[in-house]
């Protein structure tokens, strides 16, 4: 997605990424980025909460307008929830981030696609 | 609470201590550069209340109530009209945290039916006529010579002048 946005922005699209993986996308550096601090899945705002929603999309729209310089990060005003304790086991045994069906079909599309590159396909 | 929970998730530090447990040796590379692109608003040349607003997006949408196509194995850039309501969305997508939020709701991570009320209220000009998806892509290379370039090329064909981009 980040790559995606700096290819846009390279061909003269201004753009904004909204996301929740913060060192990810600043990793990469995007020209302007949205960050709110939930976890993967919701970076436009909580479900169901339109007000926060709309507000979300605000600052992303202001900060296309009125970013001056690339890689400006603006920080939603919003915490998930007074407990932070959701973070902790993010991508642990615990909690492993893909159930054991997702896996297999991630699995099996990462060897298809192998097939399909192989035979110069893709 | 311990420090790292007091600021924000650290999924590049997570990602490798979860792959080298699994017995992955090589820790993914995540794309990075030194410098950033940057194309000022002003070259656009008129106000957001005059722009075409385009979105991409990670969420692999498809529409409710319709046979689901099969998956593409190229997992190739596809694209949806904006004017479908949210209601007939839904997402595919399997990679989110499922221990704390859910994707019911398209608006939290697809804001279509505010960008839609955005135009009605002039704060933008336009809604581009389609949505495009990108997958989250192991490779870089195919990010950026085949999904991207394609994304660019429908934004033209839709004369996008600014992008939105949300990373689910």
């Amino acid at each position: 997605m980040s790559l995606a946005a700096r290819h846009l922005e390279e061909n003269g699209i201004p753009t904004v990424v909204f996301g929740c993986a913060r060192d990810i996308v600043e990793h990469c550096g995007v020209p302007r980025f949205v960050f709110s601090d939930f976890p993967l899945g919701n970076p436009t705002g909580k479900p169901y909460d339109l007000d926060m929603q709309r507000e979300v999309l605000t600052l992303g729209l202001d900060l296309l307008a009125n970013a001056t310089v690339p890689g400006t990060t603006v920080v939603t005003p919003y915490e998930w929830s007074a407990d932070h304790s959701w973070k902790d086991k993010v991508l642990t045994k615990a909690q492993p981030f893909l159930d054991p069906e997702a896996t297999r079909k991630w699995l099996e599309s990462k060897e298809a696609y192998r097939a399909l590159k192989a035979a110069g396909k893709i | 609470m311990s420090r790292e929970t007091a600021s924000h998730v650290r999924y590049i530090d997570r990602t490798r201590a979860y792959y080298e447990a699994e017995g992955y040796a090589k820790p993914y590379g995540w794309a990075h550069f030194d410098s950033i692109a940057f194309t000022p608003f002003a070259s656009v040349g008129k106000p957001l209340s005059q722009c075409r607003v385009g979105v991409v997006t990670t969420s692999e949408m498809a529409r409710r109530g319709v046979e689901a196509e099969p998956d593409d194995l190229r997992r190739l850039v596809y694209a949806l009209p904006t004017d479908i309501p949210v209601e007939d969305l839904r997402s595919r997508k399997e990679a989110y945290d499922r221990y704390a939020t859910t994707l019911d709701d398209v608006d939290s991570y697809l804001p279509l039916t505010h960008l839609h009320r955005f135009v009605a209220e002039g704060k933008i000009g336009a809604v581009a006529p389609r949505f495009q998806m990108i997958y989250s892509e192991y490779s870089h290379r195919k990010t950026l010579t085949i999904d991207a370039p394609e994304i660019l090329k429908q934004m033209r064909e839709d004369r996008v002048d600014v992008a939105v981009l949300t990373a689910v």
